[in-house]
Formats: structure tokens, C-alpha cells, sequence
């Protein structure tokens, strides 16, 4: 069975959270919401989660019981200890004591948070807060797991152990949806959708989005903005000419994921 | 970088705070019109050595000098500070937040940069994130600052926002500032010209992205069943992530091709130039240098 959202409308106020907004999460696959803040992720994993109801469009989830979800701001309880926290999930699902015992442990081995199943969740470092709560959403082992930022302000190291968690976990067959702001942990996924103030601007497998970019990019060190279609990369400008037509001194190059992402995002907003 | 032109360097410093060591014999120099990025886990002492070199924090050992002489209030004043909580008050206007700072920099009734000229009515709490981060960037350059201090200052910007924000980021090094940036954010740390990474108060390695990267290498997997790959791999002790359709494994392609073989798994392992981010975690957990 496959999760998801097809066409999804929701209006917050007056503003409109999600345009029609399409997100498959297949088992044992990964899919990745990439954009800023404000451009409907956290919505769209709400409303996944049942915790919102869409204005129309259709939504595909498993009951409740059987979804992880970890919000953007925290996901734990402060006031008790990592042990604590899981046992607490444990009961909510009431899981058998060996099953936590077993799992937990599992779990707090692979998040390298064993060594301080004692320490108070508020102690805990930032990363550690954050491998905490994606641990105690796997900790009943649900179908379909929900992660509303896990790396954000997190440092690389323990960004590269929740990736790998999140991998296992994929590769034990759940269905796993995961909000970032960074288009490079985009690339990783089976499939991607990029979205901007609720719009869904690009959507596929990481190789369809860079496959999307039409005509050809290019790379010069003009000492101003080359083109309006242009944006710095390190010490040069990139060019984009989506009919071909590159300008006189630039030097054509393959778009890699990120200059695809720019690209389509430069599209869409010329297209408002 | 010659010691003469750098606005602001740091000589095998160190600072302790009791029996702790939070920087130690760490040199960084910051010159005209470059962009150095400084990076390293929470508590590699990036935050303790900017203080360093602003002067904020005395050295135990070691020299620090801004702007050619010992740090002080008149040279932190030629210096532009962003923080990543951005440093504006969102219940006031543009305007109004400028006018703030450029009372602070002695430069009162001074225009609104042009920059957020548009932008002078509106309460900095009412704008999408990107745009804040853009009037915090101008609101901290407006003085024409010759250093720059940037903290996180793309994050939570979707990749348009953050793609503009670099541009005015580029734009004040053309014009000669010097800018220091932390991040942890791999992909902001390759807009740089220059990374210096730290880990445990040291400088662990410098030079440029594509230096920092060289060498090593990241082992790409393409197979059938990527689920029973990850399996194996993963009980070998190997860090495995996903990639798109295919895996990539922290390890040398041999022992990886290696350990799929021998759990009979048929595989397509190719050894990949690693990427800044896997470069970066190798260098702080593992002693694997290729």
C-alpha cells in the first residue's frame, strides 16, 4: 500500500498553505519536502499525519496508531530522561516491556544515545534532542514515519547518523516522509518535491528534477549579474538560458541538483 | 594570505576556562575581500574563536589582532555582525530597526541602504524569512562594515532566497569586506572561497573545498535490492546512506564490493569523489584520511 496526498488544497486564514499539492510515500522508500520556512512543509506532513484536515484534494495514511511523526520544535518531553521519553511512548502504544526493552535498546545503540539513557531530554545536546524524538517515532515500529526537520541546525556528523537511521529504516520497509531546507539531503531520496509558499514547484525522482532543466546553464565570472536568470556560485555567476542562447563568455556546464533546484524555483516565481 | 593585508587573524591562540580547553593553538587569518568559512560540530570552539578575534574574549595564549592592532570597541565598531536569530526587532518597521543601528554606528538620519529601500514601512515580523534575512544582512552592512561575521545566514531560506542572499554576500566581499561565516550547512560552507574545520578546540583541516575534498572517495552502490545491500553493509559496520536510487557507503569501493560479494549480493560499486559533506564527517570521526 502506498501513502500520500494527491492535489491537496489547504487555506490557513487567508493564506493559502498548499495549492494542489502531490506527495507519494511508498514502502521502503524515501521521499523528501525540501523548501524554506513558510513554504508549506510543515503543512503538508500535517496534513499526512491527519493532524489537519485539507480544504479538498485526497489523503492515503495508515490508522494513526500505525504513523510515526516527529514535529519540527522538539518531539520529547524535556522533564524526563531519554529511558523515560521511550517508556512513555512505549505505554502510549502499549507495547509489551520486553519489545521496548529490546527495541529501545536497538534504537538508542544505532542514535548513539546509550550512553545517556539517564540524562534529562532538556540536557541533551541539539542533535541529540533530535535523534531522541526520531528514535522514540520508530520505537513502534509504525509503517509509515513522518520527520518535520530532523536536521535543521543540526551539525554534519550527527546529520550523517539520522540519515543512516532513516536509510534502516527505509531499507526495513517503512514508508518514510522527511521535511529539510537542505536541498542537498533532497538529492538523497527516491522521490522530491520542492515547494514555495505552497506550491508545488518541482516534483519526481532526484534524476527527473535535474533531467527538467531546459536549455543550458553556463558558468563566468562576470563582475555584475550576467542575466536576470543568474545566481552566484562561489566566486562566479551561473547562467541559465533556458532556450540555449548562452551569453558571450560563459562556458556551459552540467547543472548538478542544486542548480536544478534554483533553476526551477527562478521558474516558477518568473511564471507568477 | 600575507599577516599585512589581514583584517583580522588570530596566532596560535588559546583560551581556557578552568581546566578546560575550549581553543587551542588555533590560527585563522581573514583577508580584504575573501570569504573564510569556519566549521565544526557544537562545542569545536567556533563561537569561542570568533569571540577571540573580536576581542569579546581575552587569549590565554596567543595573539589576536583586528585590523592590524589588539582589538578594540573603535575596531569592533568596522566590524558587521549577523546572527543567525538575525538581531532585528520583529515588532518594529525597516525603517524604524535601521534607524536603531545607525544610531548605534554613530550615523544617525543616514537613508535606508538600497537595498531594503522598498521595504521601510513594513514590520520586519510580517516578512517571509528570506527577506528578513536579506534586511538583517543590509541593516549589519549598512555602515560599510570592512569585516563581516555571518552566522548561519542562509538558514531555514529556501534555495532561491539563499541564492540572492549570497549574491549580497558576494557583492560586499567584491567590494573588499572580508567575511567569516559559520555554518553547518555543507552546501552554504562550498559558497566560500576558503573552509577552516574545527573539532576539539583544533584546526583539523583548511584550504578550499575542493582541497579539503581531494583524495577521498565515497563508494557508490547500484543493485537490485538496495534494502539487503544496506543490511550487509550496514552489520559490516559500514556507514551507508541512501542516494536517490542508489546508495553511498563512507568506505573504501573494495572493501564495499567486498563485503556484497561475499553475502553473494550482485552489485555495481563505483568509488565516487566524495562529496564536502562526506569529507567533513571523515575528518571528524575517523581516521580514514583516503
Amino acid at each position: 500500500m502506498s501513502w500520500g496526498l494527491r492535489d491537496v488544497r489547504l487555506s490557513r486564514g487567508r493564506t493559502v498553505a498548499l495549492a494542489g499539492v502531490t506527495v507519494r510515500a511508498d514502502p521502503g522508500r524515501i521521499t523528501v519536502v525540501v523548501g524554506g520556512d513558510g513554504a508549506g512543509k510543515t503543512s503538508c506532513l500535517q496534513v499526512l499525519a491527519g493532524l489537519v484536515e485539507p480544504d479538498s484534494g485526497s489523503v492515503y495514511r495508515p490508522p494513526r496508531e500505525r504513523i510515526g511523526y516527529v514535529p519540527a520544535t522538539s518531539g520529547l518531553y524535556p522533564d524526563l530522561t531519554v529511558e523515560e521519553n521511550l517508556g512513555f511512548v512505549a505505554r502510549a502504544y502499549r507495547m509489551r516491556a520486553a519489545e521496548l526493552r529490546d527495541r529501545g535498546s536497538a534504537l538508542l545503540g544505532l542514535t548513539g544515545l546509550g550512553g545517556v539513557r539517564d540524562r534529562l531530554g532538556g540536557h541533551l545536546s541539539g542533535g541529540m534532542q533530535r535523534k531522541l524524538a526520531v528514535a522514540m517515532a520508530l520505537l513502534h515500529s509504525p509503517e509509515l514515519i513522518i520527520l518535520d526537520e530532523p536536521t535543521t541546525g543540526v551539525d554534519p556528523v550527527s546529520r550523517a547518523e539520522l540519515w543512516r537511521l532513516i536509510t534502516r529504516t527505509a531499507a526495513d520497509g517503512t514508508a518514510i516522509a522527511v521535511a529539510t531546507t537542505y536541498v542537498n539531503e533532497a538529492a538523497r531520496a527516491a522521490s522530491v518535491v520542492l515547494l514555495e509558499a505552497g506550491a508545488m514547484i518541482a516534483s519526481g525522482t532526484p534524476d527527473e528534477i535535474l533531467r527538467g532543466v531546459p536549455g543550458a546553464l553556463g558558468t563566468t565570472r562576470a563582475a555584475s549579474r550576467p542575466t536576470p536568470l543568474s545566481w552566484r556560485r562561489g566566486d562566479s555567476w551561473r547562467v541559465w538560458a533556458p532556450a540555449g542562447d548562452l551569453p558571450d563568455g560563459a562556458e556551459e556546464v552540467r547543472p548538478d541538483f542544486q542548480d536544478a533546484v534554483v533553476a526551477a524555483s527562478l521558474a516558477h516565481e518568473r511564471a507568477e | 594570505m600575507s599577516a599585512m593585508a589581514a583584517l583580522a587573524e588570530a596566532r596560535l591562540v588559546s583560551r581556557r576556562f578552568g581546566a578546560f580547553t575550549a581553543v587551542q593553538e588555533t590560527s585563522l587569518a581573514v583577508g580584504r575581500g575573501e570569504i573564510v568559512g569556519l566549521l565544526g560540530a557544537n562545542g569545536a570552539g567556533k563561537t569561542t574563536l570568533i569571540r577571540l578575534l573580536l576581542g569579546l574574549l581575552r587569549p590565554s595564549t596567543g595573539a589576536v589582532e583586528l585590523f592590524g592592532s589588539q582589538p578594540s570597541i573603535a575596531a569592533r565598531r568596522r566590524v558587521g555582525y549577523v546572527p543567525q536569530t538575525l538581531g532585528l526587532y520583529s515588532g518594529l518597521t525597516v525603517a524604524e530597526n535601521w534607524a536603531f543601528t545607525a544610531a548605534a554606528f554613530r550615523m544617525s538620519g543616514a537613508a535606508l541602504p538600497a537595498a531594503i529601500a522598498g521595504l521601510g514601512g513594513e514590520l520586519v515580523g510580517s516578512l517571509p524569512l528570506g527577506v528578513q534575512r536579506q534586511v538583517a544582512f543590509a541593516v549589519a552592512t549598512g555602515h560599510r562594515p570592512e569585516l563581516l561575521v555571518l552566522d548561519e545566514p542562509t538558514s531555514g531560506v529556501g534555495p532561491l532566497g539563499g541564492a540572492r542572499l549570497w549574491e549580497s554576500i558576494r557583492q560586499a566581499a567584491d567590494h573588499g569586506a572580508g567575511t567569516l561565516v559559520t555554518t553547518h550547512n555543507l552546501e552554504e560552507a562550498e559558497q566560500c572561497d576558503r573552509l577552516v574545520v574545527m573539532a576539539d578546540g583544533k584546526v583539523v583541516a583548511a584550504g578550499t573545498a575542493a582541497e579539503i575534498t581531494a583524495g577521498r572517495t565515497a563508494a557508490e552502490i547500484r543493485c537490485a535490492d538496495p534494502a539487503r545491500a544496506f543490511a550487509v553493509l550496514d552489520a559490516g559496520g559500514i556507514s551507508v546512506q541512501a542516494s536517490g536510487s542508489a546508495l553511498r557507503a563512507a568506505a573504501p569501493a573494495a572493501s564495499v564490493a567486498g563485503l556484497l560479494s561475499e553475502a553473494e549480493i550482485d552489485a555495481k560499486v563505483s568509488a565516487m569523489p566524495a562529496s564536502l559533506e562526506e569529507a567533513f564527517v571523515a575528518i571528524i570521526t575517523g581516521p580514514m584520511t583516503t
